[in-house]
């Protein structure tokens, strides 16, 4: 798939895009893009883009950090438009977002 | 007389949480049953609806789903049965897209996913007494315009919540002019790609955007009961409190109706033998059929106690939460966030605990959860616990206020635990080194009020499931060992009881040599056999074995006659095998269904085995060498 239609959606102004997988509880933005790397979840890249974007985590859509486990911070719960989704921050990280106001 | 029509086959779609379950109790009330889909083992729930117009519809419930992409056992079945790809099953004439109107931007873009499928298709609204409530307003005739399907909207918990969605399903089924959408077009489903979710996505999103006005903030009482329930610490506080608790009413609400079930088998054993002849069949009968049954049937309390707890937290919305807690903690261990409820279902009892293992949608999650459940301790080990806790440990009091028994009961719950959580870390170490496990991600849905219909029938149908359990499988297991036991027969001039010429005593004599280095003497040996039926068999086998009439009812005595013929080493090596020995034949057969596989079953049986002499043969050796012995 070109890199291209990878990041469809990606219309944002460049600002100070993070991962999903390291924001603090209380971080509130919007999806920039979805970009699994290779490797380390147990299913493939391309398998685990398609599960996000399912779960909601498309590009453009308002995210914000609501609660963390006690171990490590992980996992989190996420608000994603109107749902909530538990997931692990390494899977998280295949999120870039961007905060509120950034 | 015309010809019988069959009556006509609607499914039930919809994502997860979306209520679809209790729209499907709403439609079909008591009408429904569970079985299993022929060759897996999803439940299949089917129940009828007789329609306005006096049709009978065939309605049934799918498991929830975000996608046609399948992954888990659960969402294979979804896909097929929407394909009418499943095998024995025609497929179905209508779908019902049930969607939260609350939570609408996932099942609008799973509709539009189900259109590609070309099977005529309504969207019933659900929940849309609550999106009211909390502000939604939701313009049903656009989304009809824009999806191109007839929307309506529907209360699944209110009485005549349902009748617009019945008179839809009527109209269609009674081909009075198929609205747009309506008519069964070639299907063009393919599994979609990134890009072309994205773009669903995005279609989804601009009708959404175009046809309902959400309100600015989310459900204020969930945010604030997450907002404690979720706290890092505080949270874990109160999930262990809920689980004791749970416990607690566990022993306390079933020790009643147990005890009931107990006497009435009793009752039945005594009956039959006033009635029959002695001999082979009243041997059958009463040994084999009555108290093979009785031993089962008496844990459905438990079980039942259990699950209503399960279900009362799932209906409410606390389990993903659950699951949330302990992730990082049985992740640790390598074991899945959902492989909590199994685990916990089977303290009360394995079996349930493994058929719950398949909400877990990864192979390997599922089949390492079932390989650990049965060293949870379930409740067919608490009698033997007792038995030799009460006859060998002292009641004295240690450490100031904790009572030497009960902490010996504990450690055996922790052994168990640590067993589960130790087991799973090597499964995963060993058997799939080389792959990642898998992610965790899961919904966390809103709070909602449970309702007692859906609890009722739930809890009927675990019962069932149970039940028919009871009576095939585990019965089939009953009479095997009740044969071992009795025959042969023993002879004319037997001075000891029957058991102790059965095939069961030569089994347990040729096991001496083997189980002598764990301080097991052949009585023991003896009772492991039929203790195979159920754990708690073998206190009644031991019994018998040192020929005590009724030994169930005067476990004092047992008690006593234990303590004179083992040292306290063989005792306490005795309750070390049974935290890991695989003494349960109904276990293995739900393992071998579950998983479809012999050689899994056999390696469930043999690692546990090797535990349990391991825990076995070191507890011995230490309590000799401490001069227990």
């Amino acid at each position: 798939m070109p890199a291209a239609a990878r990041i469809a959606g990606d219309d944002t102004p460049s600002g100070a895009a993070q991962s999903l997988g390291a924001a603090a509880v209380g971080f509130k933005g919007r999806i920039r893009a979805v970009r699994v790397r290779t490797g380390d979840h147990g299913l493939s890249a391309a398998e685990l883009e398609r599960r996000l974007i399912e779960l909601g985590f498309v590009e453009g859509a308002r995210v914000a950090v609501l609660h963390q486990g006690l171990f490590g911070r992980d996992p989190i719960a996420v608000r994603v438009n109107e749902t909530t989704v538990a997931l692990r921050r390494r899977e998280a990280a295949a999120i870039l977002v961007e905060p509120d106001g950034g | 007389m015309s010809e019988i029509a069959l009556p006509t086959r609607v499914a039930l779609v919809g994502n997860p949480n979306s209520g679809k379950t209790a729209l499907f109790n709403a439609l079909t009330g008591s009408r429904q049953k569970v079985a299993n889909y022929p060759g897996v083992t999803v439940e299949r729930k089917e129940g009828v609806v007789v329609t306005p117009a006096g049709l009978a519809v065939r309605l049934i419930d799918l498991p929830g789903t975000y996608s046609l992409r399948a992954r888990s056992l659960d969402e294979i079945v979804t896909r097929d049965m929407v394909l009418g790809k499943l095998a024995g099953e025609d497929a179905p004439r209508l779908l019902v897209c049930v969607a939260d109107s609350t939570n609408l931007r996932l099942a609008l873009r799973l509709v539009l996913e189900l259109k590609r499928v070309g099977r005529p298709m309504i969207l019933a609204l659900n929940m849309f007494d609550i999106a009211r409530h909390r502000g939604f307003d939701i313009d049903l005739d656009r989304l009809s315009i824009e999806l191109g399907i007839p929307v309506v909207s529907s209360v699944a918990v209110r009485r005549g919540g349902t009748r617009d969605l019945l008179a839809r399903i009527d109209e269609v089924i009674s081909e009075r002019g198929l609205p747009q959408g309506l008519v069964a077009t070639e299907g063009t489903w393919s599994e979609p790609n990134a890009a072309e979710l994205r773009a669903a996505q995005r279609e989804a999103d601009r009708i959404l955007d175009a046809a309902v006005r959400m309100p600015g903030r989310p459900d204020s009482i969930t945010r604030r009961i997450d907002s404690i329930v979720l706290h890092p610490v505080l949270g874990l506080v109160i999930l262990m409190a809920i689980l004791f608790l749970m416990f607690q009413a566990v022993f306390a609400w079933a020790q009643a109706p147990m005890d009931l079930i107990k006497s009435g088998f009793d009752g039945l054993g005594a009956w039959a033998g006033i009635l029959l002849p002695q001999g082979w069949l009243l041997s059958f009968v009463r040994d084999g059929v009555i108290s093979g049954l009785g031993s089962v049937l008496v844990f459905l309390p438990q079980i039942l106690t259990l699950f209503f707890f399960i279900l009362l937290l799932e209906d409410f919305g606390y389990m993903a939460r659950a699951a949330f807690l302990m992730d990082r903690i049985m992740g640790g261990a390598g074991l899945h966030g959902r492989a909590f409820i199994p685990l916990l279902s089977s303290f009360a009892c394995a079996i349930p605990g493994i058929m719950a293992t398949r909400v877990i949608a990864s192979r390997r999650g599922r089949l390492v959860t079932i390989l650990v459940a049965p060293l949870m301790t379930c409740s067919a080990r608490i009698p033997v616990y007792t038995l030799i806790i009460a006859a060998f440990v002292p009641a004295r009091t240690v450490l100031g206020w904790f009572n030497l028994q009960g902490l010996v009961m504990f450690g055996l719950y922790a052994a168990g635990i640590a067993g589960a959580l130790g087991m799973s870390w090597v499964f995963n170490r060993l058997l799939w080194r080389r792959d990642p496990s898998d992610p965790f991600m899961l919904e966390l849905p809103d709070y909602k009020r449970p309702v007692l219909k859906n609890l009722a029938l739930g809890l009927l149908q675990r019962g069932q499931i149970f039940l028919h359990r009871a009576g095939t499988t585990i019965f089939a297991m009953m009479v095997v060992i009740w044969f071992l036991c009795s025959v042969p027969p023993a002879p004319a001039d037997a001075t000891l009881l029957a058991i102790n010429y059965s095939l069961a005593a030569r089994i347990g004599q040729a096991m001496e040599p083997v189980l002598r280095p764990v301080g097991f003497n052949w009585q023991i040996d003896v009772a492991l056999v039929p203790g195979m039926a159920a754990r708690e068999v073998a206190v009644a086998a031991l019994g018998t074995v040192y020929a005590i009439e009724g030994a169930g009812d005067k476990s004092d005595e047992l008690g006593r006659t234990l303590t004179a013929h083992w040292s306290l080493a063989t005792a306490l090596a005795l309750l070390a095998w049974y935290v890991f020995a695989p003494q349960c034949a109904a276990t293995l057969g739900v393992v071998r269904r579950e998983t479809n596989s012999w050689k899994w079953t056999l390696f469930l049986f043999s690692y546990m085995l090797a535990l349990a002499y391991l825990a076995a043969f070191v507890t011995y050796h230490t309590a000799v060498w401490l001069g227990a012995g």
